[in-house]
């Protein structure tokens, strides 16, 4: 891989890191209202998929979907505005950090429902098909969606027309409080994809050079009409499952323990034995990073919020005769 | 004018679309071979081939991918069996076709229609006979419609199919065979426009779906008995035509909501609220409901029919206003 590719992998894992810490703190300030589920440590999940997308290929995010709608390009104020619950947020202030969406560039929603994205994914490989628009479909989700009825069916219909989509688990350990090991009936979730005659890898998720190679061959393999995959990427959600968890169900030496294998340090590392990152360059990217991230908390603290008659838009294209009281 | 079926009806105006937009395509169980369980897309499979696929029985997945497909550009129409079986895919109406174009603040288009066959047939029982089109006119988000005869069907069909927003298309069972003129020329019928389907001076019968059909048969039967009743057939629930439902109660003065589904809690509930709150004053009786009772729909002949509305239901509810 060339030097400009991986140190545009460093970027957005950087970008995504800093984003997180940035609203964490802003959560914990009272500046965001609502729910906020963070990304930390799943990095390079993100990152190494949507690096092999076109603009117009479609993904289908979790209620933890920062990360993947910065990767696919997301613009960072929008971004903010919406998680302020301001009108010049992408959804208006209608969604929030739990519905982060940007159609522009196929990032298709965060979803409140635990693996409610999934057949969604399988809808727009359904309709690239239908199309032959040669468009992919990636479903991002996490273990604990695998124990959902959606994603079985959504991986044996995709199965069984070949659609263009790649299902790709996050597995973090932890779906909301409960710990994978007990939830699953698999030691790997992808074991699962031999019930729908697919491929299915397990590879670590922090490792952002083998999540770039493996996703890139799914996603080829789904372009090419060979159908969909299965990708589990074994990470772990550094944070609690929600700003504000006290985490009472995990110890602190768990955490620790993965702390050492986090996405991002380990490929700072490799990048600089490497010869492909220097200290200036490091700093040259992290401020330019800091710079966007705060001028994109100006922009949404800014920001008007909606007036409240703002509620009765964009249900409808067309709300001829539409009640609203 | 010919005739053609109810089911005939809803064929051309889904082949008439699908000719002339390739965006359209279809998928549901028992479509392509088969041609439909009650026969709406019979010969659709072979006319557009790769176009009108069968599906496993995955209601969650069938449905999630009508929103999917909508939102990546496509215009599907899905059928669900009997919509008895949507409970198996319904985070995909209520919490994603619902609410994606509006949580994500109008980004979304979702133009997919959903159709299922709803009502009771003869003895299918508590799992295959149910309308349970007032859940969905609970949920903000989607439209809802109930055609009655083959012409509304097919210019409710056609307009389903050039809205940009997700349709509930509910098709009474019992309603597929029935014969009713057509015109050969093409026709759109718009959503929220109800359709007098008898003209009448003293009482209003606002119905929908089957219910249309036994109120016109009450209307026949209370003409004899002196009484002139209005047939208000809404089409569409979502959004429904209060003025013209307004404009009759107020020449009428009295009013009667039929719909086969259990009458509490019924949609019928609301077109009453409302007409309590806005023609009052013109009231001369107090309000009749009927609808089904308020358990699940048994199998014996004789208990069916006891639990599910007919004319003579719409009948007593008439006279009990005078």
């Amino acid at each position: 891989m060339d030097k400009e590719v991986l140190l545009s992998l460093f970027r957005t894992m950087l970008k995504i890191r800093h984003f997180e810490k940035r609203v964490e703190r802003l959560f914990l300030d009272g500046e965001i209202p609502g729910f906020v589920h963070l990304y930390i440590g799943e990095e390079a999940i993100a990152t190494g998929v949507c690096a092999n997308l076109r603009k117009d290929d479609y993904i289908t995010s979790t209620h933890r979907g920062h990360g993947h709608t910065i990767a696919k390009g997301a613009d960072l104020k929008p971004m903010m505005a919406e998680l302020f619950g301001k009108t010049t947020g992408y959804c208006h202030g209608k969604g929030g950090s739990m519905h982060i969406a940007d159609f522009s560039i196929g990032m298709l929603g965060a979803n409140g429902v635990v693996a409610g994205g999934i057949p969604l994914a399988v809808g727009a490989a359904l309709a690239s098909k239908v199309k032959g628009s040669k468009q992919v479909a990636v479903a991002f989700f996490s273990d604990g969606a695998t124990n959902r009825g959606t994603f079985h069916e959504g991986l044996n219909m995709a199965s069984i027309w070949k659609l263009p989509v790649v299902f790709v688990c996050e597995n973090n350990q932890w779906a909301s409080t409960a710990s994978s090991k007990e939830m699953l009936s698999v030691e790997d979730v992808a074991q699962r994809a031999s019930a729908y005659a697919i491929p299915g890898i397990t590879a670590d998720g922090n490792d952002i050079l083998e999540v770039h190679r493996l996703s890139k061959e799914a996603i080829e393999r789904a372009r090419n009409g060979d159908g969909p995959t299965l990708l589990e990427f074994k990470t772990f959600r550094i944070k609690g499952h929600f700003v504000g968890d006290p985490e009472l169900y995990r110890t602190k030496e768990e955490v620790e323990e993965w702390m050492k294998k986090e996405p991002i340090e380990r490929f700072k590392k490799y990048l600089y034995e490497n010869g492909y990152l220097t200290k200036e360059d490091e700093q040259l990217i992290e401020n330019s990073i800091l710079n966007e991230i705060e001028e994109a908390v100006e922009f949404a603290r800014s920001s008007p919020f909606p007036v409240p008659e703002d509620a009765l838009t964009d249900l409808f294209v067309d709300d001829r005769g539409y009640d609203y009281y | 004018m010919r005739t053609i079926t109810f089911s005939e009806a809803l064929r051309e105006a889904i082949a008439e679309e699908m000719e002339k937009n390739p965006l359209i395509f279809t998928f549901g169980e028992d479509i392509a071979k088969q041609g439909g369980i009650f026969g709406v897309y019979k010969g659709l499979g072979e006319k557009f081939p790769g176009r009108v696929l069968d599906t496993p029985i995955s209601e969650a997945a069938i449905n999630g991918a009508g929103v999917g497909a909508a939102l990546a550009g496509a215009r599907p129409i899905v059928e669900i069996h009997f919509v008895d079986f949507v409970t198996c895919g319904m985070d995909e109406l209520v919490n994603q076709a619902a609410k994606i174009r509006y949580m994500f603040g109008g980004q979304a288009k979702l133009p997919v229609v959903f159709r299922m066959p709803d009502g009771v047939g003869k003895s299918a029982a508590a799992q295959h006979s149910q309308s349970l089109e007032s859940w969905f006119v609970h949920t903000p988000g989607l439209k809802v419609v109930v055609p009655s005869t083959p012409y509304d069907a097919k210019g409710l069909m056609k307009t389903a199919l050039h809205s940009d927003d997700p349709v509930m298309f509910m098709e009474h069972k019992l309603l597929y065979g029935i014969k009713g003129e057509v015109p050969e020329e093409e026709y759109f019928i718009p959503f929220g426009e109800a359709d007098v389907k008898r003209q009448g001076k003293d009482v209003t019968v606002v119905a929908t779906s089957r219910m249309v059909h036994e109120s016109l048969k009450a209307a026949e039967e209370l003409a004899k008995q002196g009484i002139d009743v209005e047939v208000i057939d809404l089409r569409t629930l979502v959004p429904w035509d209060r003025k013209s439902v307004i404009k009759s109660v107020r020449k009428t003065g009295r009013l009667v909501v039929a719909h086969e589904a259990v009458k509490r809690a019924g949609w019928g509930a609301e077109i009453v609220a409302t007409v309590v709150k806005e023609a009052f004053d013109y009231l001369d009786a107090p309000i009749g409901r009927v609808g089904a009772k308020a358990v699940p729909v048994p199998f014996s002949p004789p208990l069916e029919k006891f639990v599910i509305p007919d004319y003579k239901d719409v009948v007593e509810a008439v006279k009990e206003l005078f």
